[in-house]
């Protein structure tokens, strides 16, 4: 990074640890926080769609779509999240895989051969041929994926639940305006809702935010994976040798979490003002009294 | 949305090229001096260098994919990848899962690592990395054993007093033993293996064929042996 670091070894102190802070793998550490930001960007509004579908599927006059809406969240909740996050990626990969391989490689041959998944090389999902990038772009999405059905069906019953919250009065006048069921979800039942599903929102927000480091469980080069890396003792085989400093990479990592929930219980509480304002709810009636 | 436009790119990928052949050798990036990761972020140390040398006398395409020890054979196994170089010692309870090349490391010694010459290493508890063939061995005598996922975590065991010993490849342990204040060898070296081999599937003769084919060629020519000698030192072991 800087001209002086040439030769690692004749550094001492500060400019030795400029240096070593600045190596193409630290460089990916640092990158690697954007993963997990990443990850959240994208899981976040996903598990919300999810979860969206599912409460009103559970909700629906359908009697299948209220099923799939039931049994998807009391399945997905009633499993636990490692296993699930273990399960979905390798799930999808091989059935993905499999499905190429129908279309691209000769039929006859079966996929499994003894204790080998095997599939022709055209029906490689991403293909050996593909750069590096792809291959860790696709793992990513293979735990969105995982992650937003998992949080998907937590938002689901959020949702949900806070869909039955809203008063039934409301709901009720709405009716008596002439407004078809349509009408009342969307113009009554779900700009209502969101003050009533609010803080389980905000709750799986934060388990989100705290469940990204399974990204090393999933194999994805996370902050996990480089700290771990990055602070295990490194012998002189490396330019920069030191002992085991895995205690101050975590400690790091542990400042960077405390960050994120943090800003986020402070978002949170501007959220929940926002929406409480002029609701039929305790903290809509607390906010009216104070303003007058 | 996204999910679309992914699976699209995908397809089209896949149906705009060639079926141009590469391999993928996967490596752990955690054991120098066979494999690690370097400053800069990328593969480095014997394997990779010998890996690459093998795949241009080969003519095959490779690249390198990081994956943890404890999962390297199972996702060889599907497909993830094409071949392992990751200080795998060829023994009988691997070759039921997949199969290795000819060796490209001759059989190396194992050894304790302790932070006192009296050590119990009969009975006492010894750390291992999970999975390894010194693991196996272990398993065998009557010592307690504890199992970390790397090589780091072997050693903060015996450093915080949690085991009495470590006991691993002999090459891997030698430079954190030199370079510390507090760790010596201790007890006799054992010898375990059939040496270094490359890992493929079973159903993969032809690259195995392939690999084996530059493999002798390396060993014939003494190539192999100055590669050795280059990351393991002068008095490393080396092919006749």
């Amino acid at each position: 990074m800087f001209s002086y670091c040439t030769d690692p070894s004749a550094l001492q102190g500060l400019a030795w640890l400029s240096c070593y802070l600045t190596t193409g793998n630290h460089m990916l550490f640092y990158l690697s926080f954007g993963t997990v930001l990443l990850l959240l960007a994208v899981t976040a509004p996903a598990a919300l769609l999810f979860g969206f579908g599912g409460a009103l599927a559970a909700r629906s006059r359908m009697t299948p779509l209220r099923w799939f809406g039931r049994i998807y969240t009391s399945m997905v909740r009633g499993v636990p999240d490692i296993i699930f996050f273990l399960f979905v990626p390798i799930a999808l990969d091989q059935g993905l895989e499999w499905l190429r391989s129908r279309v691209y490689c000769d039929p006859s041959v079966p996929v499994r051969q003894g204790n080998e998944f095997i599939v022709c090389a055209a029906a490689k999902l991403p293909l050996s041929t593909s750069p590096e990038w792809v291959h860790q772009l696709y793992g990513i999405f293979l735990a969105v994926i995982a992650f937003s059905v998992v949080f998907g069906a937590f938002a689901a019953n959020v949702l949900h639940g806070a869909m039955n919250a809203v008063p039934r009065a409301q709901l009720e006048t709405a009716e008596a305006y002439g407004m078809s069921p349509r009408q009342v979800n969307r113009r009554i039942l779900i700009p209502q809702m969101w003050t009533y599903a609010l803080p389980g929102l905000a709750n799986l927000w934060m388990i989100l935010i705290k469940a990204t480091p399974l990204l090393f469980v999933l194999g994805v080069e996370d902050i996990v994976y480089w700290a771990r890396e990055l602070g295990g003792a490194k012998t002189r085989a490396y330019a920069y040798p030191h002992p085991d400093w895995r205690l101050y990479y975590f400690l790091a990592i542990l400042v960077f979490y405390l960050l994120m929930t943090w800003g986020s219980e402070r978002i949170f509480d501007r959220i929940r003002a926002r929406l409480s304002a002029g609701q039929a709810t305790a903290a809509g009636e607390a906010m009216r009294k104070a303003a007058t | 949305m996204k999910k679309i436009m992914l699976a699209a790119a995908a397809l089209a990928l896949t149906t705009s090229m060639g079926v141009a052949q590469t391999v993928r050798i996967a490596t752990e990036g955690a054991y120098p001096p066979y494999n690690f990761i370097n400053d800069q972020g990328q593969v480095a140390g014997f394997e990779v260098e010998l890996g690459n040398e093998l795949c241009q006398r080969a003519e095959l395409q490779c690249t390198w994919v990081k994956n943890d020890w404890d999962s390297i054979i199972p996702n060889l196994v599907s497909s993830n990848y094409d071949a392992i170089m990751a200080a795998m010692s060829i023994n009988e309870e691997r070759k039921q899962a997949i199969a290795f090349t000819e060796n490209y490391l001759p059989p190396a010694p194992s050894s304790y690592v302790a932070l006192e010459e009296g050590a119990n290493l009969e009975t006492g508890i010894v750390a291992v990395q999970i999975g390894t063939v010194q693991a196996s061995h272990i398993a065998d005598t009557q010592a307690t054993m504890l199992e970390y996922p790397n090589i780091d975590q072997v050693f903060a065991a015996v450093r915080n007093g949690e085991a009495d010993a470590a006991f691993g490849d002999h090459e891997v342990m030698r430079p954190f033993v030199e370079d510390s204040e507090d760790l010596i060898f201790v007890g006799e070296q054992v010898r375990l293996d059939e040496g270094i081999g490359i890992g493929v599937r079973q159903s993969d003769n032809e690259l195995r064929e392939k690999l084996n084919a530059a493999i002798g060629a390396m060993k014939q020519d003494g190539s192999l042996n100055e590669l050795i000698k280059k990351h393991f030192g002068e008095d490393a072991q080396t092919y006749e």
